[in-house]
């Protein structure tokens, strides 16, 4: 119980050392930024949550992403709701279709899951299309609310990021660290196995996607408030399925800090390729690197540094 | 008929046009040392898919301890005091050995925390405590096969079913596994071994039900079975 409220307390800290930042008014880009790799580090966690720990490959992480944006859209246009409801709005909204497709592991496992999953993206993208109410293909304008903290939105936007960043590393930490973590590494071993060693495997498959689904909305409300101009090719990005896929493994899946050392660092070297190179790099310097990892450390960072001790 | 752990009566299992079991009825005694045989494809292992909840019977109704668990998943079924070893090992490999018997000991058997000192408990009877710390990968064949034990205890059962636990072992590896089932039976649990070798089924059960095509064709005494005409037709033909 100690050693949680030590957690508690770095987390707290995190977030009070992002409230500094945000009052030194660094150069502008630092947090615009910042932000796009913290929300990558909410992104990578609660894929991770699913694809890590409980094993199920999901590929449809644009849907989710797109949905609590579109969410917040919605909720936007309608009545002006304000940023912490639209956070979780996005969260709940996200998750029910989490809790949907963690119905499909009934039925799909292995790769059937993970296509059906990229389906899931399609379809709801089409969807969205359609639905003149948000945008429909033109996309829409989002217009800020006056009068942000730190003076300016996009500031203020990097603090809110920050703090649902630690959150979501907290909630995977205490799963994984549970008796909920155990049975899932179980399920990813061997799902039949775990089954008749007393895991309600179908209770935590449907609690791993409801959860990650819930922190991959979250991570998308925001998103309409960041850009201002919400369309679906950017909201339904393939960046969003192929980095949450590729975070977690460069960093090491099995545990919380992996995700979080995988979307630093290559969400970092995304932002500094975009400025240096061009904004055409990114996708390209993630294969390259997810190719080599793959080949060379299949078990992350964290492998890595985890064979080189046992030497 | 009261008095059983474990009721199956008339159950049914079909895969598309293939009937895999046709009414087969059987009754394990509390703290019985039960055997099933049947040759090859003649559904011993759909039968214990049945039975542990992998598998649901299309007719027919299983009970244990008294309650109908037809129709339970198979997690609800281990909590009852049913467990299982696969003929397949089918370890956790992301875990030590040790956390292996965590997850049943957690999940089935009310430990708390992964249950540290029970795991080295068990693995020390079943002669696997210096592998405790050894991820799956690093076992030999045999001891695959006490970890599928092991782990199957941790889940605290009643019934044991052990499907082939000795296919592929040595004679001296047999009779390793043999002194272990025989000790587990000696604590009071009930045991149905599914097995091939015929030398370690014969000596260890009590009774005996002989599976063949789906159909139970021989229940009996080793020595009813080994005299019983049908079961010689079913092994060996005309």
């Amino acid at each position: 119980m100690r050693r949680a409220g030590l957690t508690l307390l770095v987390g707290l800290a995190v977030i009070a050392f992002g409230v500094v930042l945000a009052r030194l008014r660094l150069n502008p880009y630092l947090y615009f930024a910042g932000y796009v790799i913290l929300q990558y580090v909410v992104i990578a966690t609660a894929w991770n949550i699913l694809g890590g720990y409980a094993g199920y490959v999901n590929f449809g992480t644009p849907a989710f992403f797109a949905l609590g944006a579109y969410t917040a859209v919605f909720l936007i246009r309608s009545m002006k709701a304000p940023l912490p409801v639209l956070i979780l709005a996005g969260g709940l909204v996200a998750a029910l279709l989490g809790l949907g497709i963690g119905y499909l592991t009934l039925r799909l496992r292995g790769t059937f899951f993970s296509i059906a999953t990229l389906a899931l993206s399609v379809v709801l993208q089409t969807m969205i299309i359609n639905w003149e109410y948000v945008g429909g293909s033109r996309g829409i304008s989002v217009i800020r609310p006056p009068g942000p903290p730190f003076g300016n939105y996009v500031v203020f936007l990097f603090t809110v990021m920050l703090a649902l960043a630690v959150m979501a590393v907290l909630t995977a930490r205490f799963i994984e660290r549970s008796w909920i973590g155990r049975g899932l590494a179980a399920l990813r071993d061997n799902e039949e196995a775990a089954e008749c060693m007393g895991v309600p495997t179908l209770r935590l498959k449907l609690f791993a996607t409801t959860v990650s689904g819930f922190l991959l909305g979250v991570a998308g409300a925001p998103f309409p408030y960041y850009v201002t101009f919400v369309e679906p090719n950017s909201a339904f990005n393939l960046d969003y399925a192929v980095n949450a896929l590729a975070m977690p493994m460069i960093g090491g899946t099995t545990t919380w800090i992996g995700p979080v050392i995988g979307a630093v660092l290559l969400g970092s070297a995304q932002q500094l390729a975009t400025v240096t190179i061009s904004s055409e790099m990114n996708l390209f310097i993630v294969g390259v690197v997810l190719v080599a990892f793959v080949v060379l450390a299949p078990e992350g960072i964290l492998g890595l540094v985890r064979r080189l001790r046992a030497r | 008929m009261s008095g059983s752990l474990l009721e199956v009566d008339g159950v049914v299992k079909r895969f598309g046009g293939f009937t895999a079991l046709n009414r087969v009825t059987l009754h394990v005694k509390p703290g019985e040392r039960f055997g099933l045989i049947g040759p090859n494809g003649s559904g011993k292992t759909t039968l214990i898919n049945c039975v542990s909840g992998s598998l649901h019977a299309d007719e027919g109704r299983i009970r244990f301890a008294g309650q109908d668990i037809t129709t339970l998943p198979p997690h609800r079924r281990t909590r009852l005091g049913i467990a299982r070893s696969f003929q397949i090992p089918k370890p956790f490999t992301s875990m030590t050995v040790a956390d292996n018997l965590g997850i049943p000991l957690e999940y089935a058997g009310h430990a708390r925390h992964g249950g540290g000192a029970e795991a080295a408990d068990i693995l020390r009877d079943i002669g696997l405590e210096p592998k405790a710390h050894l991820r799956p990968a690093g076992l030999t064949q045999i001891e695959m096969r006490k970890l599928e034990l092991a782990r199957a205890m941790a889940a605290r059962p009643k019934l044991l079913i052990s499907d082939e636990a000795m296919a592929g072992l040595s004679s001296a590896e047999v009779d390793d596994i043999l002194a272990i089932l025989f000790r587990l039976s000696s604590q009071g649990i009930t045991i149905i071994m599914i097995e091939h070798i015929m030398r370690a089924v014969m000596r260890f059960s009590e009774r005996i039900v002989v599976l063949d095509a789906g159909e139970r064709i021989a229940e009996g005494t080793p020595d009813e079975i080994v005299r019983n005409p049908a079961v010689e037709k079913a092994y060996l033909g005309e």
